[in-house]
C-alpha cells in the first residue's frame, strides 16, 4: 500500500470548506430557516397591528418600531449557532477535525459566517415587509449604508456571544437554554417604546445596554435624524462584545 | 526496523486518579487490539496517540513522531474514529468524504474522485447522496471508517468500531479492516469484545488500571490460563460435564469409568480456554493484589467485583 502524505490545509482553505458545510446546515434544516423569518416578521405584526394602538411613540409606530424589530430579530436566528456549534463539540465531529492536519477552529468561522448571511436575509426580509405595513423611511443610500453597518456589527457580536455560549454548555439543550438572556435585552431598550417611558430606575441600565445606542442609531439614520454619538457607542459595544467572546473562544475551544 | 507505534510510560490523570499509569507497549504493524473493561483507558490512550490529549509523562511516538511536538506531521499519518459515529449526519455520505478530502488538502476534483472510490469499496455508492441521517448503523459506521481512509493512512486508531452494530454488520466492518491490514496498514483497535479481538487481532493486549496486564497472541494469552480441557457436551452442543483429566491415558479412563449411564451418549470434545477465559482470569487476578489498587484508579471496582 503506498502512503500517501497530505499535506493539508491552512486556515483560508479550511475556512471555505467550513463555510460551505455550515451553509448547508442552514440551507437544508427547513424548519430553523423558517423560524429565522418567520419569528422576526410575526413579532413586527404582532407589535404594530396588535400592540402599536396602544403605544404612543410620537410617531407612526411601524416607523419606530422596525429598527427595533430588526436588532430583536439579529438575536434570533444567531442563537441556532449555539447548538451548531455545541453540537460539534460534543457529538464527534470536531474529535475528526482535531485530527486531521487542518486548524479545526475555522469550523467556527464557518458557523459564524453562515450565521451573518443567514441573518442578513432575515433583516431583509424584515425590512421588505415593514415598507408593505407602511414604514417610510427617508435615508439615502448613505444612510443605508451605514444601517447595514451597524446591523452586520451586531450580528457578529451576538453570533461571536452564541459560539462561545455553544463552547461552554454541556449539552445542546443547555446551549438553547443560556441564549435566552441574550434576547430579551430588545425588551428592556429603546426598541419597543420611547426610554421616557420605562420606569426611572430601569432607565440607567436601558440607556447604557447596547440594544438602545443601536435602536436609536437605526432609528435616526432610517428617518432622517441625527444618530449623533449613539452610532459610535453602539459600534464600541459590539467590537467589546466581539473581543470578549473571542477571548472566551480563544480560551475555551482547545480543551474542548 | 522502525516499530509503527511506541509508546514510553505514558502517564494521564483525571483529577487525581491515573488513567494512565506508566504505560509502555511497542507495535511494529499488523491489527493489534486492546482489550479492557470500561474505564481501563482505552480511549484515553486512543486520544493521546491521535493527538486529541496531551499526556502529563512519558512519550509516544508514531512512525517515529512524538504525538506532543509533532502532532502536525502525526495527524497527516493517522486516520481516526472515535466511539461514536463522527460523522456529519446532515450531509450526504458523498459530501462527508468530500469534505474531509477537501480538509486534508486535495483538489476539489481528486477530493471527489477519492470519495467516489472508497464509496465504491465499502458497498456505499448507492446511498452516497442521501443524508447520513437516513442511514442504519452499520452504513453509518462505514461511512465513519471510509472518513478516516480518506487519506490512505499508515496507521488506523479504530476505538471499539462495532459497538451497537447487528452481527450482520459487524461481520462485514471485520472484513473491512482485515482487508485493510492485508493492504498494509497498521490498525490499533479497542474493544470490549472479545470475540472481535479474536476475530482480528495478531496481537492482544490487556489493559487494566491504566497498565497492559497481558500482550501477545491470542493463543500465548489464552495458554496463560491453562491447557486443554475434556468436556461432554449434549447434541446441542451444552457442556453437560467437564471431566478431571490429568493428561495421562489412564486418568482418562477412570474419569469415562465414572460416568452415568446416561451420560455414555455425550460426545466428548476436547475445549482450549478462550480469550474470554483469559481475560477474566487475568483482569481479577491482577485485582486481587492488595497493594495495586492504591492511590490507582477507582472506577472498575465494580467490574472487577462482577468478574471474580
Amino acid at each position: 500500500m503506498t502512503v500517501a502524505v497530505h499535506e493539508g490545509t491552512g486556515p483560508i482553505t479550511a475556512s471555505r470548506v467550513f463555510v460551505g458545510r455550515s451553509m448547508r446546515h442552514s440551507l437544508r434544516d427547513g424548519e430553523g430557516l423558517m423560524m429565522a423569518i418567520v419569528l422576526p416578521v410575526m413579532l413586527m405584526l404582532l407589535f404594530t397591528v396588535v400592540f402599536g394602538g396602544a403605544i404612543d411613540a410620537g410617531t407612526e409606530y411601524v416607523d419606530f418600531v422596525l429598527p427595533g424589530i430588526i436588532v430583536l430579530c439579529s438575536g434570533f436566528g444567531a442563537a441556532s449557532v449555539a447548538v451548531s456549534v455545541n453540537r460539534d463539540v460534543t457529538g464527534g465531529a470536531m474529535q475528526r477535525f482535531r485530527s486531521l492536519p487542518t486548524p479545526a477552529a475555522c469550523c467556527l468561522v464557518g458557523h459564524v459566517v453562515a450565521s451573518v448571511l443567514r441573518n442578513l436575509l432575515a433583516t431583509a426580509i424584515v425590512v421588505g415587509v415593514g415598507l408593505l405595513l407602511g414604514f417610510r423611511p427617508v435615508a439615502g443610500p448613505l444612510e443605508w449604508l451605514a444601517v447595514a453597518a451597524l446591523v452586520l456589527a451586531w450580528i457578529l457580536a451576538v453570533t461571536v456571544v452564541f459560539a462561545a455560549i455553544g463552547l461552554l454548555s454541556s449539552s445542546p439543550e443547555a446551549a438553547n437554554g443560556y441564549g435566552f438572556g441574550l434576547l430579551f435585552l430588545p425588551y428592556l431598550s429603546s426598541a419597543f417604546v420611547p426610554l421616557g417611558t420605562l420606569p426611572g430606575w430601569l432607565q440607567p441600565f436601558a440607556a447604557a445596554q447596547p440594544v438602545t445606542p443601536l435602536t436609536d442609531a437605526i432609528r435616526a439614520l432610517l428617518l432622517g435624524g441625527d444618530p449623533g454619538g449613539q452610532a459610535w457607542f453602539a459600534l464600541v459595544w459590539c467590537a467589546g462584545i466581539v473581543l470578549v467572546g473571542a477571548l472566551v473562544i480563544a480560551w475555551r475551544f482547545p480543551r474542548r | 526496523m522502525m516499530p509503527t507505534i511506541e509508546v514510553e510510560s505514558l502517564a494521564k490523570c483525571y483529577g487525581g486518579r491515573a488513567v494512565l499509569d506508566g504505560l509502555s507497549l511497542e507495535i511494529s504493524g499488523g491489527i493489534f487490539a486492546l482489550l479492557g473493561p470500561n474505564g481501563a483507558g482505552k480511549t484515553t490512550l486512543v486520544s493521546i496517540l491521535t493527538t486529541l490529549l496531551r499526556p502529563e509523562a512519558g512519550a509516544a511516538r508514531i512512525l517515529g513522531h512524538d504525538v506532543v511536538r509533532e502532532a502536525a506531521t502525526v495527524r497527516r499519518l493517522i486516520g481516526a474514529t472515535g466511539q461514536y459515529a463522527s460523522v456529519d449526519e446532515t450531509l450526504t455520505g458523498r459530501e462527508n468524504l468530500v469534505m474531509i478530502a477537501q480538509l486534508l488538502g486535495l483538489s476539489p476534483r481528486d477530493s471527489r474522485r477519492r470519495a467516489a472510490e472508497l464509496l465504491e469499496s465499502f458497498d456505499l455508492a448507492e446511498a452516497a447522496d442521501r443524508r447520513v441521517s437516513v442511514y442504519s448503523g452499520g452504513m453509518r459506521r462505514r461511512v465513519d471508517l471510509a472518513a478516516s481512509l480518506v487519506s490512505t493512512p499508515a496507521v488506523l486508531f479504530l476505538d471499539e468500531p462495532t459497538t451497537g452494530l447487528d452481527p450482520a454488520s459487524r461481520a462485514r466492518l471485520w472484513n473491512d479492516i482485515s482487508a485493510l491490514a492485508a493492504e498494509g496498514c497498521c490498525v490499533f483497535l479497542t474493544t470490549q469484545m472479545l470475540d472481535e479481538a479474536e476475530a482480528l487481532a495478531d496481537r492482544v493486549a490487556i489493559l487494566q488500571h491504566g497498565r497492559i496486564v497481558a500482550d501477545g497472541t491470542v493463543a500465548s494469552l489464552t495458554a496463560l490460563v491453562g491447557e486443554e480441557t475434556a468436556v461432554l457436551v449434549d447434541r446441542e452442543g451444552a457442556v453437560r460435564r467437564t471431566l478431571e483429566v490429568s493428561g495421562t491415558a489412564a486418568g482418562l479412563e477412570r474419569a469415562l469409568a465414572g460416568l452415568a449411564e446416561e451420560e455414555g451418549e455425550l460426545r466428548l470434545e476436547l475445549r482450549r480456554p478462550t480469550l474470554d477465559d483469559a481475560f477474566l482470569a487475568l483482569t481479577a487476578r491482577r485485582g486481587d493484589r492488595g497493594g495495586l489498587g492504591d492511590g490507582v484508579v477507582g472506577r472498575n471496582d465494580e467490574w472487577r467485583e462482577a468478574a471474580a
